[in-house]
């Protein structure tokens, strides 16, 4: 345990930088960082916290970019309202899917997930407002609240960073709260749970619906980042590419899955001339990790210090 | 007034998106082009590395500098992922200071391309994107579509192949938004030339297995099959029409959207007698056979599709047009190349509309039967040259806000 | 003659047999995922870049070694079944005693290796393989023209199925696979090398996915990523069936097919979505699937 006062700099220390970081750093880089770390993020909530692995996060993430997408071009809402919306059909995937897929556990809960999100990308591919295999292009930024004015680079990642913060914080006391120590006692022993008298599915749906509701936020905020929501975010890969990402930064800890997106995003972007290679690279880190430190990074190094105190 | 605008538009919002990035030099001390294309997916046979040959080539041909500058060749692969592809634009404005982004095949790629090249005021030269939007509604001052779009190929084969007799058509149709642009352009085509459309089934994309599909074109009695699909979704139809014996029973298959790469990798036993329209072929005169031979060499002995030729082509018109126009601005260069003819290998007489869109020739061809080929990508006969204006989409039903309309005209399709 | 609702009853016969046809890919596929997980407790996602090598193996043996389509359909699913021993070996065996998913997982970054690296090497625009020649050409059934090939499809995949069932149900090998499944340390004690048995399990769950494969060669083109979306297909129909048994994986198999097919004729946007539709209406009503026990 750190002491609060190393603890409150070390956060002041991460917040200046992320604050500095678009001086340094390519901003739209920087902007898919963030989008992607809320992703894994809330990914996390359900992987690290419940021991749900849900292979079909695509569905919320993708179809919520559509539904940002649209709201912002077509009907004209200001991105504030876009991403509400996208926030809240999310929430409502998220209970949907959830119904179905807590009935099943582990490998039967994943392949669930999976074929519902599977439906999800046969609906976007086909329904006319996604616009198909083009996308929905060209989506404004348009003006939050107003006053101001997400075409501006500098502004647009501020206001992503706040987002990514806001959801952060979200899951943080989420965590923290004696709601996510009951999902940590079920993940542990679930009979035991359910014996001392908690109704485990409950937990389990409500913590479902928050992740899904929070990769909603996520892909909403990625549409406008990008001004287009596309087929990619839906498929299949997506959802594999989010539990790469938690997996290499570390089931289960607070700050894993925002550095294993960082650093996944950032191969994507070196490696992008590379074809293929993007594939292979992203399969090997797969297997490395599972095989080698299942702890993830920002897991194994947490070991490391408890184990040298 | 719409132009004024739009460029003024244009003007404002590269200025904000450059405002925090140092200013780029309107000359920079380098002519860069962005080859941007699918280097190891579904269209990486088609375009890919051979598009990046082309582009070299073409670069080598120039001199390798235009108006004393030298001219370099970056290339990255979009693995046709809108978001990726640009991310990858963006970084090559703001950072790498690219003048051209050149090739981007896959729709939703070439669409998000041409929003950010028309917001940073960089050229865009488009060559193996296939949606006609490019020049239609989603038109830009900044960009050029070279080889073909959707809406010729789909005219070009549905016009010709009812002149031939196959006057009663059947579609396979992917059921997402290009396969329907396909059919209908297509089948528009077929009434317009006096032919009817008896049926169409839509199929989930992407699809293996075609044979419930084709059956029920079988049962339909039509004379000719169309294709509106692409890629493996084709090759599979094709290949499994072969396998159920519906060409030897009658039935005639038109690709809307089949390349060259497609022909070979099926072989001609399969493709034989297949009817499709091309923007180019290589063994069509001395001049196109003596580039492609070049462009072979470099290859491993394959032969280039239409849109690497395109590529090619773009690049040298465009070239020429920042000598002739003085600058490297984007929209001084691309009202440049839209004053002067494009005549080289590719076309004759051709020329880049207001729209953006390059008018030239295109070809309806027919796959040889294996006995008529002489050699390998020896697969074209020929059939008919469909002049220019005959084969793009009028330029007022293309919705471009580019064009003056003198009337309101329903949308293209 | 042709109307969308009241199909001639013979075309209606010719949908139901190509349906058939596709549900003996699902059966085959279904049947090697089940016996992985049966044993393993894994879910195999490399199962479709298995498939996948399958058919590229009979490729390369074509081109390269110039072996026919009857050599390849015995030698290509030794040969992935030989990779799949290897995989078992060094990497699952890792694994064994961890969560189940570590190994979906791991098999789901092979597969993105194998697809990849196939990729890299071949392109994607897909590679020719031609019918063999004893199987070339069709027969007119009266309602539909069958080529002969896809008939062989059926009856092949009708024999692996069977076979399999039969080793398992009827044989010493089978009843010592099934009660390690049940209970490995037990059968261990009994002097049973089960590390092995499972080694072997795994290679040949794989064989058979390899065996799909080279079935699949002639008709759908020999492509690094034929597996890609095919292995989700196969995992709803696992999930439908219910891992209980491999009867059922089979049976759900071919029914899955055939219902495929029929949407292919009523709603044909629908076919890609109809049996994830289906699987989610089984869940609701008998979430252990048709076939599996309750857990």
């Amino acid at each position: 345990m750190m002491a609060a006062g190393v603890r409150i700099a070390a956060v002041a220390g991460v917040l200046a930088a992320l604050l500095l970081a678009p001086f340094a750093i390519y901003p739209v880089f920087l902007m898919k960082a963030l989008c992607f770390a809320l992703f894994a993020s809330a990914f996390n909530l359900l992987i690290g916290y419940v021991g749900l692995l849900s292979f079909g996060h695509a569905a919320f993430f993708g179809f919520s970019a559509y539904v940002a997408g649209h709201a912002a071009k077509v009907w004209g809402w200001p991105p504030e309202a876009a991403l509400l919306a996208a926030t809240l059909v999310a929430a409502v995937m998220g209970v949907v899917f959830g119904a179905l897929a807590i009935r099943r556990q582990g490998i039967y809960f994943a392949m669930v997930t999976l074929a519902l999100a599977q439906m999800i990308f046969f609906l976007s591919l086909q329904a006319e407002f996604t616009g198909g295999e083009d996308g929905i292009q060209a989506i404004p930024r348009g003006v939050l609240l107003g006053v101001f004015d997400l075409g501006k680079p500098l502004v647009m990642y501020y206001f992503v960073l706040a987002v990514f913060l806001l959801g952060f914080l979200i899951i943080w006391r989420t965590i923290n709260s004696p709601f996510g120590w009951v999902l940590k006692a079920i993940r542990e022993n679930e009979p035991r749970a359910v014996s001392l008298g908690y109704r485990v599915d409950r937990y389990k749906l409500l913590a479902f619906v928050l992740s899904a509701t929070l990769s909603g936020l996520a892909g909403g905020i990625k549409a406008l980042v990008f001004q287009l929501a596309s087929l990619t975010d839906v498929h299949w890969h997506a959802s594999g590419e989010v539990v790469l990402m938690t997996l290499l930064g570390g089931l289960g800890t607070v700050l894993g899955p925002a550095v294993g997106a960082v650093l996944i995003v950032g191969i994507q972007n070196y490696l992008a001339a590379l074809g293929a290679w993007v594939t292979i690279v992203q399969g090997v880190v797969f297997v490395v990790v599972v095989l080698l430190f299942r702890r993830g990074i920002v897991g194994e190094l947490l070991a490391r210090r408890r184990k040298g105190v | 007034m719409w132009r004024t605008s739009l460029a003024v538009a244009a003007i404002l919002l590269a200025g904000a998106a450059q405002a925090q990035q140092q200013p780029a030099k309107i000359t920079d001390e380098v002519v860069k082009l962005g080859i941007l294309n699918d280097q190891s997916g579904t269209y990486a046979d088609l375009a890919g590395p051979g598009s990046v040959a082309a582009a070299r080539m073409a670069v080598e041909d120039f001199g390798g500098t235009v108006l004393g500058k030298p001219i370099q060749v970056v290339f990255a692969d979009h693995q046709n992922k809108p978001d990726v592809g640009s991310s990858i634009v963006n970084r090559w404005i703001d950072v790498d200071q690219v003048d051209a982004v050149v090739d981007v095949p896959t729709s939703s790629v070439a669409l998000a391309v041409q929003e950010i090249t028309r917001n940073k005021n960089r050229v865009h030269l488009n060559s193996t994107g296939g949606t006609s939007d490019l020049t239609g509604k989603a038109c830009s001052p900044t960009a050029v579509h070279w080889t073909y779009d959707t809406y010729a190929l789909a005219n070009g084969t549905g016009t010709a192949v009812v002149k031939a007799g196959g006057d009663s058509w059947f579609f396979l149709t992917a059921d997402y938004a290009f396969g329907h642009a396909l059919e209908q352009d297509t089948a528009n085509a077929v009434k317009k030339a006096g032919g009817t459309v008896v049926g169409a089934v839509r199929h989930p994309f992407p699809n293996n297995d075609f044979s419930s599909f084709l059956l029920q074109a079988q049962a339909s009695g039509a004379k000719v099959i169309g294709l509106a699909n692409a890629g493996a979704d084709t090759i599979n139809a094709i290949k499994q029409a072969r396998e159920f014996g519906i060409v030897q029973a009658g039935q005639r298959m038109a690709g809307l959207l089949v390349f060259l790469s497609d022909v070979h990798a099926l072989g001609l036993d399969t493709t034989q007698g297949l009817t499709l329209t091309t923007g180019w072929y290589w063994d069509r005169d001395e001049q196109s056979r003596q580039w492609a031979k070049r462009f072979a060499e470099r290859m491993n002995g394959r032969m280039p599709t239409m849109v690497q030729a395109g590529v090619y082509s773009a690049i040298t018109h465009y070239l020429n047009a920042i000598k002739a126009a003085g600058t490297d601005e984007a929209k001084a260069v691309v009202a440049q190349m839209k004053k002067m003819p494009v005549n080289d290998f590719f076309a004759k007489n051709g020329k880049v509309r207001e729209d953006g869109r390059m008018v030239h020739d295109m070809f309806l061809v027919q796959v040889k039967k294996p006995e008529e080929s002489k050699g390998p990508w020896d697969y074209y006969n020929i059939v008919r040259t469909i002049p220019g204006d005959e084969a793009f989409r009028p330029m007022n039903q293309g919705n471009c806000p580019l064009v003056q309309q003198a009337e309101a005209q329903p949308a293209g399709r | 003659m042709f109307e969308l609702i009241g199909i001639p009853p013979q075309a209606l016969f010719g949908q139901l047999l190509l349906g058939l046809i596709n549900g003996a890919f699902y059966a085959v596929l279904s049947l090697g995922l089940a016996l992985i997980f049966g044993l393993l407790n894994i879910i195999n996602f490399t199962h479709g870049a298995q498939y996948m090598m399958g058919a590229f193996a009979a490729w390369l043996l074509l081109n390269l070694a110039g072996l026919g389509y009857w050599p390849a359909l015995l030698l290509a699913p030794v040969i992935v079944g030989v990779t799949g021993v290897l995989i078992e070996r060094f990497l699952l065996k890792r694994l064994r005693g961890l969560d189940p998913l570590y190994g979906l997982l791991l098999t789901f970054g092979l597969a993105l290796i194998v697809e990849g690296a196939f990729r890299q090497v071949y392109g994607v625009s897909g590679l020719a393989y031609p019918v063999p020649p004893s199987l070339a050409g069709g027969v007119n059934l009266g309602f539909m023209f069958l080529p002969l090939y896809r008939g062989w499809v059926v009856l092949a995949s009708i024999v692996a199925c069977l076979v399999t069932w039969a080793v398992i149900e009827r044989t010493r090998l089978g009843a010592t696979l099934r009660a390690a499944t049940e209970n490995p340390a037990l059968v261990q004690a009994f002097g049973v090398n089960v590390p092995r048995l499972v080694t072997l399990t795994y290679g040949f769950g794989v064989a058979l996915a390899a065996f799909a494969g080279v079935l699949a060669a002639p008709i759908y083109s020999v492509h690094p990523l034929m597996g890609a979306n095919l292995i989700i297909v196969v995992f709803a129909v696992v999930v439908i069936g219910g891992m209980g048994s491999i009867l059922g994986s089979v049976l759900t198999g071919f029914g899955l097919g055939v219902v495929e097919g029929l949407t292919k004729v009523f709603w044909p946007e629908a076919s890609n979505t109809v049996i994830f539709v289906i699987m989610a209406i089984v869940l609701l009503i008998k979430p252990a699937g048709l076939f599996g026990r309750a857990t």
